[in-house]
């Protein structure tokens, strides 16, 4: 398909756009959509969507951005021999992450957060010959899948707590005062973090820059990270709102504000600072649901379209810059705005809002969140500084990203400058553009999206108040001014604090990153020791280990809870009595005879083979027995099967080139006897225990009446087989076929392997157990 | 093993044993037998075979790879319990249908065809198993 497929693929994400806006009046009017079809009804559990304010406002924020990343991959991976992957890939991921935030059922939404995490895996790992972006993707997949555990555990403790699987049912129930709310509380907030890649889980993040660049603009804009986000904001009104959840959310959001804002700053690669600077509004946002009073709720609203916005063009234009001039390195860049003017447009369109100037989206998120820390309380003015800090940092990476690569003089780059297609270009400029329409249109986006998905996160009708009128009285307004200010003041020593972060940096030695390799290195090596221990390649010692432990599934029962005492009265009380009418007849004896006869050929057997064959004439016997007692169908199955095995078994040993007898030490063998013994003991023992039961006539009743009225046959054992327990015998054969796979397979590896050991003639016996094994 | 007396009379012997085999499937719904015991008897006729002719000349008689076969057997098996879904019951629900030939009537139903299902599982798994061994042995002989 080439450069056209991101147009025409663009018309899904577009599609799902329109018809989500179809949802917007009902929305808007507080009368959510709600879809959902049984799914196992025997369990309860509904498949179940809801479109409300929240799922809504991240709906459309994916399927907008989604719309224009599938268009920007297009003309970014053109020629790309995996291009139909890539697209494929993305459709995948959105989709899930469409179904993350549409989930009613807390299950579903359990489900589509790991199809996220799987589909970012293969994203972030899309170019999977290059080790980096291996290793970026196994680490966002280990860090995310923490959190996907946890998650699970949190729903079903969730259920546990309310008895429902309904996030719209949740919403109304009040567990703070549960015994399980520590735990939920616990699990959710770890899902979320690992996700939002909140501070100490944030350093995947810059690493899944290893990503294609519109992978890079959708996972971090709209998508993925902040999934955390999602289900912080959803199950806000059912958790929220106690100290512990105030204070854990404000304390390690500020701090991922304040580390991925300095983060951000130490990077030159435009890329890796937009990734630092995502860690920081990631962090903004946890820390704007924990203060949770309806300013801040709004604001947050506010602050994740804007940051969706100017993040993913930001991210664009950062990629069209690569593609354009061959590197993204700040220090290597300057003055491209003569020669990449529309990405120039869309990089300044991004970062002024991201700065928050007046008539921005960006604005009305940060004024909405001074609003809300501003109170003469001592904890919230110190929220204020660390979100005035955080802005003004944030700021001075968005300066140094929109002037630095565009201003000031030509410098030589890899490639000679040129600007990209246009289907790279349409995202930025279309994103700024919303970014601008949003605040002139900002009554009518605060009354049908802001305070619908603000109302949903609070659990409580909210009105929007904004407004474009900007009063210049208003002490809010002076402390945006200090913002920038404190913003420029950044920019123009943004060299300074990059060494003075760097050289801290140093100083401390390691980072999460190392700690994570240290631990997946840990566990790596912890696992194979284990493996080592267990599989040691021997196969007398798995054999002992497994009979062993049958012994002692045997013995402990009977031992342990009392089998033995009951089986001492009943040998006491009735003895002569059960004895007597068992008492073997003449033609019995004589088989009993034949088993013993063929068991003692087995003990002084020659050779290997045969015993094998005097285990024949044992096996034999006991078809005889059944036949006698009148199962005819289990003493034809013994027969076929005596001779089937002695057969195989003959074929097996020629096979293994063994000795003719086995010469083990004393100690070997006399260990081996005992295992054997009390295998025999435990195996007698419950026979009996068994039998001293009364039997349970139902079943075996209920098969003699209907056999032949319901299944037409006479031979119960044959229509239990292919009739009443087909099922279990569908199951057998299957099984039966997959060992028969199996076994051929291990045939013919050790026939390769064996032609090797054949010019090893002579070898003691061990050796070429192992080696066959 | 591989004598003259045991070359001429095993392929008798076989096809005794083919034949005995599917008339044990067959009957097993009211005598005993069935498809399991069929499936080890036939798979036991092939065994033997390879033993007195030499796995090649087996697998040529065959000409279907046995493996494929127990494939077949259980597609087949399955098969049966998604029929009786056409007629509206649960899964493997049983059909019957009385095919009048004059003066008898043959009895055709799905367990029967499952049954024969399993013999096939049986047959083909264990024959090739039992080839297998017999390929690596002759190597060494």
């Amino acid at each position: 398909m080439g450069g056209a497929a991101g147009w025409l693929l663009a018309l899904v994400p577009a599609g799902v756009f329109v018809l989500l806006l179809g949802g917007l009046e009902a929305v808007a009017a507080g009368l959510p959509l709600r879809q959902g079809f049984d799914w196992v009804p025997t369990l309860g559990l509904r498949l179940s969507f809801a479109l409300d304010g929240l799922s809504l406002l991240f709906s459309l924020t994916i399927a907008a951005v989604g719309t224009l990343v599938v268009l920007y991959s297009g003309a970014y991976l053109n020629g790309h021999p995996h291009q139909g992957r890539f697209l494929a890939f993305i459709l995948v991921f959105m989709s899930a992450m469409l179904g993350v935030v549409l989930a009613d059922s807390t299950l579903a939404l359990f489900a589509f957060w790991e199809l996220t995490s799987v589909t970012s895996f293969l994203l972030i790992g899309f170019d999977h010959r290059r080790e980096a972006a291996r290793r970026a993707a196994i680490q966002a997949l280990v860090i995310t899948n923490i959190g996907g555990l946890a998650l699970l555990v949190g729903v079903l403790l969730l259920w546990q707590a309310t008895g429902s699987w309904e996030l719209s049912a949740l919403a109304g129930t009040d567990i703070r005062a549960h015994g399980l709310y520590g735990a939920i509380l616990g699990c959710i907030l770890l899902a979320a973090f690992t996700k939002s890649a909140q501070f100490p889980f944030h350093f995947w993040l810059p690493n899944a820059m290893e990503a294609p660049t519109p992978v890079s603009a959708f996972l971090h804009s709209a998508t993925m990270v902040q999934a955390g986000v999602y289900l912080l904001a959803r199950l806000s009104p059912t958790l929220g709102d106690t100290p512990i959840w105030t204070l854990l959310l404000i304390v390690f959001g500020g701090l991922t504000l304040l580390w991925g804002a300095f983060g951000a700053l130490r990077q030159t690669d435009l890329k890796q600072m937009l990734a630092q600077s995502t860690i920081a509004s990631l962090g903004l946002l946890v820390l704007l649901i924990g203060i949770g009073n309806e300013a801040a709720i709004s604001a947050m609203v506010i602050y994740f379209l804007a940051h969706a916005c100017y993040k993913a063009g930001l991210f664009m234009v950062a990629g069209a810059v690569d593609h354009g001039t061959g590197t993204r390195n700040l220090p290597a860049l300057g003055g491209l705005a003569d020669q990449m003017p529309v990405s120039f447009i869309g990089a300044a369109l991004g970062a002024l809002s991201m700065i928050g100037l007046p008539l921005t989206l960006g604005f009305f998120g940060k004024e909405e969140m001074y609003l809300a820390l501003f109170t003469s309380r001592l904890d919230s003015l110190l929220g204020l500084v660390v979100l005035i800090l955080g802005n003004a940092l944030l700021a001075g990476v968005a300066m140094v990203v929109m002037i630095k690569p565009f201003l000031g003089p030509l410098l030589p780059t890899p490639k000679s400058p040129h600007e990209a297609p246009i289907a790279m270009l349409v995202g930025p400029i279309l994103l700024g553009g919303v970014a601008i329409l949003g605040a002139v249109a900002v009554e009518w986006l605060g009354h049908d999206i802001v305070a619908p998905a603000a109302s949903t996160i609070l659990g409580e009708q909210a009105l929007s108040h904004l407004g474009l009128a900007i009063d210049l009285r208003s002490p809010i307004v002076w402390l945006s001014i200090l913002t920038w200010g404190l913003g420029v003041a950044v920019y123009w020593q943004a060299a300074t604090i990059r060494t003075v972060l760097r050289r801290g940096g140093r100083a401390m030695g390691w980072t999460a990153d190392h700690v994570f390799d240290h631990a997946m290195f840990g566990l790596i090596r912890f696992a194979a020791d284990v493996t080592r221990f267990l599989h040691h390649g021997r196969l007398e010692v798995y054999l002992l280990v497994v009979f062993a432990a049958l012994a002692l599934v045997l013995l402990v029962p009977v031992i342990g809870l009392g089998g033995l005492d009951v089986l001492g009265s009943w040998a006491q009380g009735n003895w002569p009595a059960n004895l007597q009418p068992t008492m073997p007849y003449l033609h019995e004896w004589v088989v009993l005879a034949l088993a013993v006869t063929g068991l003692g050929a087995v003990l002084l057997a020659p050779s290997r083979l045969v015993a094998i064959l005097a285990l024949g004439i044992q096996g034999t016997a006991v078809a005889l027995l059944y036949l006698l007692f009148g199962a005819p169908d289990l003493a034809f199955t013994q027969f076929m099967v005596e001779v089937l095995s002695v057969v195989i078994l003959t074929l097996v040993m020629t096979r293994l080139r063994l000795d003719e007898r086995d010469h083990r030490p004393l100690g070997e063998a006399l260990r081996d006897g005992a295992v054997a013994l009390a295998c025999a003991v435990g195996v007698s023992l419950t026979l009996l225990l068994v039998l001293t039961g009364t039997l349970d006539p139902t079943l075996s009743d209920f098969f003699t009446a209907t056999s032949v009225p319901i299944a037409h046959g006479h031979n119960i054992v044959n229509v239990i087989l292919v009739d009443y327990r087909g099922f279990d015998t569908l199951g057998e054969i299957s099984v039966l076929m997959a060992t028969g796979i199996a076994i051929l397979a291990l045939i013919r590896g050790t026939a390769k392997a064996g032609s090797g050991a054949k010019r090893r003639a002579a070898k003691p016996v061990e050796d070429g157990l192992e080696g066959e094994a | 093993m591989n004598t003259v007396i045991f070359r001429t009379t095993a392929p008798v012997v076989i096809a005794v044993m083919l034949v005995f085999s599917v008339f044990i499937c067959l009957r097993g719904h009211n005598e005993p037998g069935g498809g399991f015991i069929g499936g080890l008897i036939a798979a036991s006729a092939i065994a033997i075979y390879g033993m007195a002719a030499g796995v090649d000349r087996v697998r040529r008689a065959m000409r279907i790879d046995p493996l494929a076969l127990a494939g077949a057997g259980v597609l087949l098996a399955a098969g049966t319990g998604v029929l009786s879904l056409f007629t509206g019951s649960p899964f493997m629900t049983s059909i019957w249908y009385e095919l009048n030939l004059g003066e008898s009537s043959v009895a055709l139903s799905t367990p029967m065809f499952f049954d024969i299902g399993v013999y096939l599982v049986v047959f083909g798994s264990v024959s090739a198993i039992a080839l297998a061994l017999e390929a690596g042995r002759e190597e060494d002989l």
